[in-house]
């Protein structure tokens, strides 16, 4: 079982969730995060003063999947999530022990 | 009422001869030291003038909030900005040329430029195109305020994806070219203020005039690029409440101050868009519940917008109880219109026209049916024996949708050939807020750093 962790523009977060529907993927977590990797930020003009805003608006998406689909998920996100530009963001992969269904108590079959 | 006033402007019709009576019974040594021709300064009529100007200018910070909390966080500071700069642009323009283009003797079509940058505007109830009592300057400042606002209610139609230099050389010449010619047809003693159409305060001048020009933005900028795709929802529900609730307090102003005095028809204007609205809150938070089964807040503070719209034209004509009858009925056409345009590829991202169009040519026909002289001094409706009514009403209507439909459409194409309408994919995907602005809403705390 693997924790598929993606940090995406926040405007494909909709084509990532459709791509992952494809492949019937049967939930996700999502959260609005702020970052920065090599893409910069913005200037912004406050008051007359001026600013780097360099930790821009980033939506992370975790999935959990079985080891046999992990490679076609984090393809489905890549293909999905990208756009050519810097900033289009991250895809980890971690391991997971095991997982449980906590209406049922009953341990995860992923 | 004397003959002349046949051609005045209906908000001026009522006033006039209510006020001559009044001012005779409250000031007899004043009526009897003065010609009849030189209408008095009235100071009950000048301080409710000078509180209603402020009231009107408020409902376009207030339409701001309306607007910005439909739209998404990344977009909400442009949003609010698309009102508020109508503040100065608009403001300023109206000062410059569009006050006498409108409200200046011209011929039937277009006032003169006799009033161009105030020339004349003095403190003085005198030089206006009809008699007043109250400073001719504050006569020019409440005719702004409206001018203002419905400039800025088109970019309901346009927001999320309009770049906004070409939105600000839009409706600052549009308030030139077609709002002002509109209000001189109404209520600059042009056309159809000869054929008597009514227009308390501004259906077909405001909200027709606006909800048109609004469709045919919403077409020559096209939809935004996530139309359809994503769920483009309201980003803060609190704030749509809050500018409808202000709106509705503003448009006291609005409508009341619109019978241009501190009398009868300012409180019967009054009552109506009290009680209009809240004909319109109780059927549309119905069909609300019969289709849904929950009743919606932002379909609350749309059905208040929708009940303001639509008693705007009719505010000092009608009766207070046949306002919630007008008020009632205004809630249908525009409530399935936003259901039905919600199916179409029409990417009038706000609803400008079902409110604004649809409500504001409800409002102005069912000011034709309601109308009842024993309230307004002036005309009665269909319901109560004039039919011809209705159909100068139907005139009036078609005239503002012809007219500011065609203009507004030239115009967006001219502009549109000299500069793109629509913001790049770039620029439209992260917000218009940091693209347009360089600005954002909400700040994140940390990772600023200042730049020199």
């Amino acid at each position: 079982m693997k924790l598929v962790k993606s940090i995406v523009r926040p405007n494909k977060v909709d084509d990532v969730r459709d791509a992952l529907e494809k492949l019937s993927i049967p939930g996700m977590t999502v959260t609005e995060v702020r970052g920065h990797g090599r893409q910069k930020g913005h200037t912004a003009i406050y008051r007359g003063k001026e600013y780097n805003v360099s930790l821009l608006p980033k939506v992370e998406i975790e999935v959990v999947v079985s080891d046999d689909v992990v490679d076609e998920v984090i393809a489905a996100i890549v293909t999905a999530a990208r756009t050519g530009e810097i900033g289009d963001g991250r895809v980890f992969v971690l391991p997971v022990d095991h997982g449980y269904n906590i209406r049922t108590g009953e341990r995860d079959m992923v | 009422m004397r003959p002349m006033t046949r051609t005045l402007p209906p908000r001026r019709l009522i006033r006039s001869g209510a006020f001559a009576a009044l001012a005779i019974l409250a000031c007899p040594a004043l009526a009897l030291a003065q010609t009849p021709a030189a209408p008095a300064l009235n100071t009950g009529d000048t301080a409710w003038m000078l509180i209603s100007t402020a009231l009107v200018l408020l409902m376009t910070p207030a339409l701001a909030f309306f607007y910005g909390g439909l739209v998404r966080s990344k977009n909400v500071l442009n949003t609010m900005m698309m009102s508020f700069i109508s503040l100065g642009f608009v403001g300023a323009m109206w000062a410059f040329i569009g006050y006498s283009l409108a409200l200046s003797p011209g011929n039937s079509w277009i006032g003169g430029v006799s009033l161009a940058f105030l020339h004349g505007v003095g403190l003085d109830p005198t030089g206006a195109i009809i008699p007043l009592t109250i400073p001719h300057v504050l006569y020019m400042c409440f005719q702004a305020t409206f001018c203002i606002i419905t400039a800025a209610l088109i970019s309901g139609a346009i927001v999320e994806r309009m770049r906004f230099v070409p939105y600000l050389v839009f409706i600052t010449i549009w308030s030139v070219v077609v709002y002002a010619p509109v209000a001189h047809w109404v209520w600059g003693g042009g056309w159809l203020a000869q054929m008597g159409a009514l227009d308390f305060a501004g259906g077909t001048v405001v909200h027709v005039n606006a909800g048109v020009a609004a469709l045919v933005a919403a077409l020559c900028v096209g939809p935004r690029r996530d139309f359809k795709k994503s769920g483009l929802l309201p980003h803060n529900v609190p704030f749509v409440l809050l500018g409808a609730g202000l709106l509705w307090f503003g448009w006291f102003g609005f409508n009341s101050g619109s019978a241009l005095a501190s009398n009868g028809s300012a409180a019967l204007a009054f009552s109506t868009t009290m009680l209009a609205p809240a004909g319109t809150l109780v059927v549309w938070t119905l069909l609300d519940i019969i289709r849904s089964g929950k009743p919606t807040a932002v379909g609350a503070a749309t059905g208040i917008v929708v009940g303001l719209v639509a008693v705007t034209p009719a505010a000092g004509f009608i009766s207070p109880m046949n306002a919630i009858l007008l008020g009632a009925i205004a809630a249908v056409p525009s409530y399935f219109g936003l259901i039905i345009r919600a199916r179409t590829s029409l990417d009038d991202s706000l609803d400008v026209v079902a409110a604004h169009g649809v409500g504001g040519t409800v409002g102005a026909l069912l000011t034709g049916v309601f109308a009842e002289k024993s309230f307004n001094g002036v005309a009665d409706g269909l319901l109560y024996g004039n039919p011809h009514q209705f159909l100068v009403q139907v005139v009036a209507v078609l005239a503002a949708i012809v007219y500011s439909g065609v203009v507004s459409f030239i115009l967006l194409k001219i502009i549109g050939a000299i500069m793109p309408l629509h913001a790049s994919a770039d620029d439209e995907s992260e917000g218009l807020d940091t693209s347009m602005h360089g600005e954002e809403a909400y700040v994140h705390t940390g990772g600023s750093t200042m730049i020199g």
